[in-house]
Order: structure tokens, then sequence, then C-alpha cells
């Protein structure tokens, strides 16, 4: 459903994201494992049409963005890092807008928005505004807008940075299930969120895929049980040249 | 056009939920009141119109003011990130720039709805040409869109609030003062006659008094309608191309 194909991205001189190749099934949940800097947002702001690629391209449900922007950001739901929302409208007003802006409109976007709450649980601070809210509703309101038109792709960048325990395992929990019908790329720093929530992973270093697996198959890989001690060994401190 | 439209909503909505739209109303009316009753003569001059009296001095007020209301559109996107949230919905760049253009050129259309008591009074006490004065309030809705476009344009090549009011503000005034007609006569003494005249209908004054005389014409039309297009056809094309 996602399909990546020789994927890259320069800035300058500064090659982000180095011909990058992956693909992403139905009912598949794959981790975006990789050190700051190794182009795992870039990467996924490219997937989502938000950055065009120096070349390459990447296919949603067959459309490619690059040629067919407009089509393929219908099947994308996104999640960007740090959850940017606008902090002076309530949750249901952002939501409806979010909605509008998908093309839904009526009783389809009413109900759109009111799914979207419910699943996200986020029915105590519907009528409050955004900018009162805590770091866990933030991050879920800005779940909520990407689960609005049901997409069959899900694209989330760092979704449980930032929460507390409670909140991670029920975005992990949301996740998995959400995982079942739809295809889903996420990104994590957090290497146990691999095990609990990804049905397969890849590691990033400096644009390119250093490794890629099931859980299983990479922590066999580190040969040490432990996939730290995996990541650390194929990715490259960020203070090296 | 129904994406237009949910980004206007959305943004005019923001607007009315920030102190500087209301700020701006107010200074604006203030401002525009004190030049009529001051330097206009309003109430002296004995001329029921509002030609020379409150539109005339419009543009000094505008050249300041406008790009204070048009600065926060596209760097209050790029601060709080949600630019990412709109670069990635299945919408144009181009409605998301017009959605925001209208709906700030909307709280310049209140702005100057709400100088009518100053419409009442001429009323009361004369016997305007009410066409005419129509005529001036849309040369002086045009004159603010054209510099809000400008200050969208200015807003795209930077995402600092401040240094896009600067110079959006300074842009604005070069535009307003360099071709007020006593400028123009002074620093163009030296220069050949077509000189002035040219720079003089390159200007905002030819186009907007004219209108503000309650002529409409065919170049002042275009005069407006092709800057504001150019400005935010540019935006749209410098904030495509500097994600490349």
């Amino acid at each position: 459903m996602i399909e990546v194909e020789n994927l890259s991205k320069q800035f300058g001189k500064k090659t982000a994201v180095d011909h990058l190749s992956f693909s992403v099934r139905k009912g598949e949940v794959l981790g975006f494992l990789g050190p700051n800097g190794a182009g795992k947002s870039t990467t996924m702001r490219m997937v989502t049409g938000f950055l065009p690629p120096t070349s390459g391209d990447a296919k949603i449900c067959g459309i490619s963005i690059v040629d067919q922007p407009s089509e393929a950001k219908r099947k994308i739901g996104y999640l960007p890092e740090s959850a940017p929302l606008y902090n002076d409208m309530t949750v249901i007003a952002f939501l409806r807008f979010c909605a509008e802006a998908r093309g839904l409109s009526g009783n389809t976007r009413n109900d759109a928005v009111a799914r979207s709450i419910e699943t996200c649980f986020l029915q105590s601070v519907a009528y409050q505004s955004i900018d009162t809210l805590s770091k866990g509703y933030r991050h879920r309101t800005c779940l909520a807008q990407s689960l609005l038109h049901d997409p069959e792709v899900l694209i989330l960048d760092e979704p449980t940075d930032g929460l507390d325990p409670n909140q991670k395992h029920e975005v992990r929990q949301l996740i998995k299930r959400l995982g079942e019908t739809k295809a889903i790329l996420f990104s994590t720093h957090i290497l146990e969120e691999v095990e609990a929530a990804c049905s397969r992973a890849v590691i990033v270093d400096r644009g390119k895929i250093v490794a890629d697996g099931t859980p299983t198959e990479l922590i066999a890989q580190s040969g040490t049980g432990s996939l730290t001690d995996l990541f650390r060994k194929v990715t490259t401190l960020d203070t090296a040249a | 056009m129904k994406n237009v439209w949910t980004i206007f909503k959305r943004e005019l909505f923001s607007y009315f939920n920030h102190p500087i739209a209301y700020a701006v109303i107010v200074v604006f009316l203030l401002l525009s009141m004190i030049f009529a009753f001051t330097l206009g003569g309003f109430m002296e001059v004995q001329d029921a119109s509002l030609t020379y009296s409150f539109f005339a001095y419009l543009p000094f007020v505008l050249m300041v003011l406008v790009p204070a209301v048009g600065m926060r559109l596209l760097a209050e996107e790029h601060r709080s990130g949600t630019i990412e949230l709109l670069g990635t919905m299945p919408i144009s760049m181009g409605s998301v720039i017009f959605g925001k253009f209208l709906a700030a050129a909307t709280i310049w259309l209140v702005a100057l709805l709400l100088t009518f008591p100053i419409w009442i009074t001429v009323n009361w006490f004369g016997d305007p040409d009410n066409l005419t004065i129509i005529s001036g309030y849309l040369g002086g809705f045009l004159v603010a869109c054209c510099f809000l476009a400008i200050t969208l344009l200015v807003s795209a090549f930077t995402r600092d609030q401040v240094i896009c009011l600067i110079v959006a503000a300074t842009i604005c005034i070069g535009i307003v003062l360099g071709t007020f007609d006593p400028f123009v006569r002074a620093y163009s003494k030296a220069l050949p006659a077509g000189v002035s005249d040219a720079i003089r209908s390159l200007g905002v004054w030819d186009h907007y008094m004219s209108l503000a005389r309650g002529a409409f014409r065919l170049q002042d039309a275009v005069w407006f309608g092709s800057i504001i297009l150019a400005c935010l056809l540019g935006t749209s094309t410098i904030l495509t191309a500097k994600r490349a």
C-alpha cells in the first residue's frame, strides 16, 4: 500500500535521504527507527507529499505522490512530529475544519468527527480550547485529525513522543488495532515499541536502510538478544563525521 | 473553491479570536477620523463629499496598518508547524493563500464599513453624491487588498513576523509617498515631463483618486487586479519552490 522507490532528498549539498526503498502492505505496521537526523521525518514528509523528493517516488495505494499528489494525499492520514495544531480553536472546531479540508461535509463530517473523538478518547475535552490542553491530549487531537477520513495509509511521526507511560500504552494499542486494516508507517526512538506494536521494522542511518526485518529477526541479528545493541551497532553517532 | 471557503472561515474565526484585528480596526478608525477632522478639514471645507476630506488620507493610514494585519497569515502557520498539516491535505497552496487573503480582506472591509458615522454626518449636513462615496470606499478597499497582497508576498520570503511587517510597510510607504503628487513634483523637476507622468500612473494615487472622485476606469481595475493577482501567484510559487 505504501511503496517507496529510490526516494532521495538533498538539501543543498547535504543528502538527507539516500535512495531509500521499502514497502508497507495492508495489515502491516512498519516501525521506522534511526538516530536523530537520520532522515526519518524527511522521508515521511516526502511520502505524505509535503516535501517534493529530489528523485524517486512513493506510491500510495498505487497512486504516485509526485504525479497525482491530490489523489494520493486523500489516502493518507498523517501525524506530523510534535503534533502541530491551531491553538485558537476548540478540539471539535479544529477537527471539523480538518474534516472539511478533507472534503467531508454535512452529516458525513459530523459523523467522522464524532468517530475520531471516540477513537482517541477526546470526549471530555471536545469543547475545550486547544491551547489549554495537556501534551497527551494535544497529541491525541492531532492523531484524531489523521483518522477523520478513515485513510487506508497512516503515517505517524513519533506518535508516542512526550506521552506518559499510560498514554504510550494506549497509543500503541490503538496503532496495533488500526494496523489490522490499514498500512501504518510510524517512527519512534523507543525500541520496546517496536516489539509492542510493529510487525516489521527498518533502521535508517544517514538516509540509508541499515537493517530490515520482523522484531524477532532483528533481535536475532543483534546476537545479544537486545534491539538496543543492534541499533548501536548499525547506526553512527551524530558527532561522527 | 470549497477549499478556499474552508480556509477563509478558519482564518476569519482566528482573526476575531485575536486582539490584533480589534486593535488594528480601532487604530484605523482613530487615525482616519483624526486625519479627516484635522488635515482634511471635514467640518470647515463646506463641501458635501468625502473625496478630499476623508478618502485622500486613507492610503497614509493603510500603508502601515495593512501589513500589520497580513504579517501573521503565513508566519503563524510556519511557527506552529500547521503548514505541514495543510501541506499534506488535498488542498492546493493556491487555495490556502487565496482563502487567507480573503479573510484578511474581510477585516479591512469591516474596518472601512465601520467609518459609516462620517458618511451619516456628511448626509446629515449636506447632500453628497452617495455613488461617489461608494466608489471611494471601493477604492479604499482595493488599496487595502493591494497592500495585503504585497504583505503576503513579503511573508513568503521570511518566517519572521516583525521582518515581514517592516519590509512590507516600507514597500507600501514607498509606493504611497514615492508617487504622491507633491513629492513627485519635487523630485522630478530635473526629469523630463514624461517620466513624472509615468511615475504617477504607475503609483497608487492616480488609480485610487480617480475612484475616490467617482470615476470608474478600466485601467484602475486592471492596475489593482494585476498587482493583487501577481503578488498572490508569486506567494504561491515561492512557497512551493522553497520546499523543493
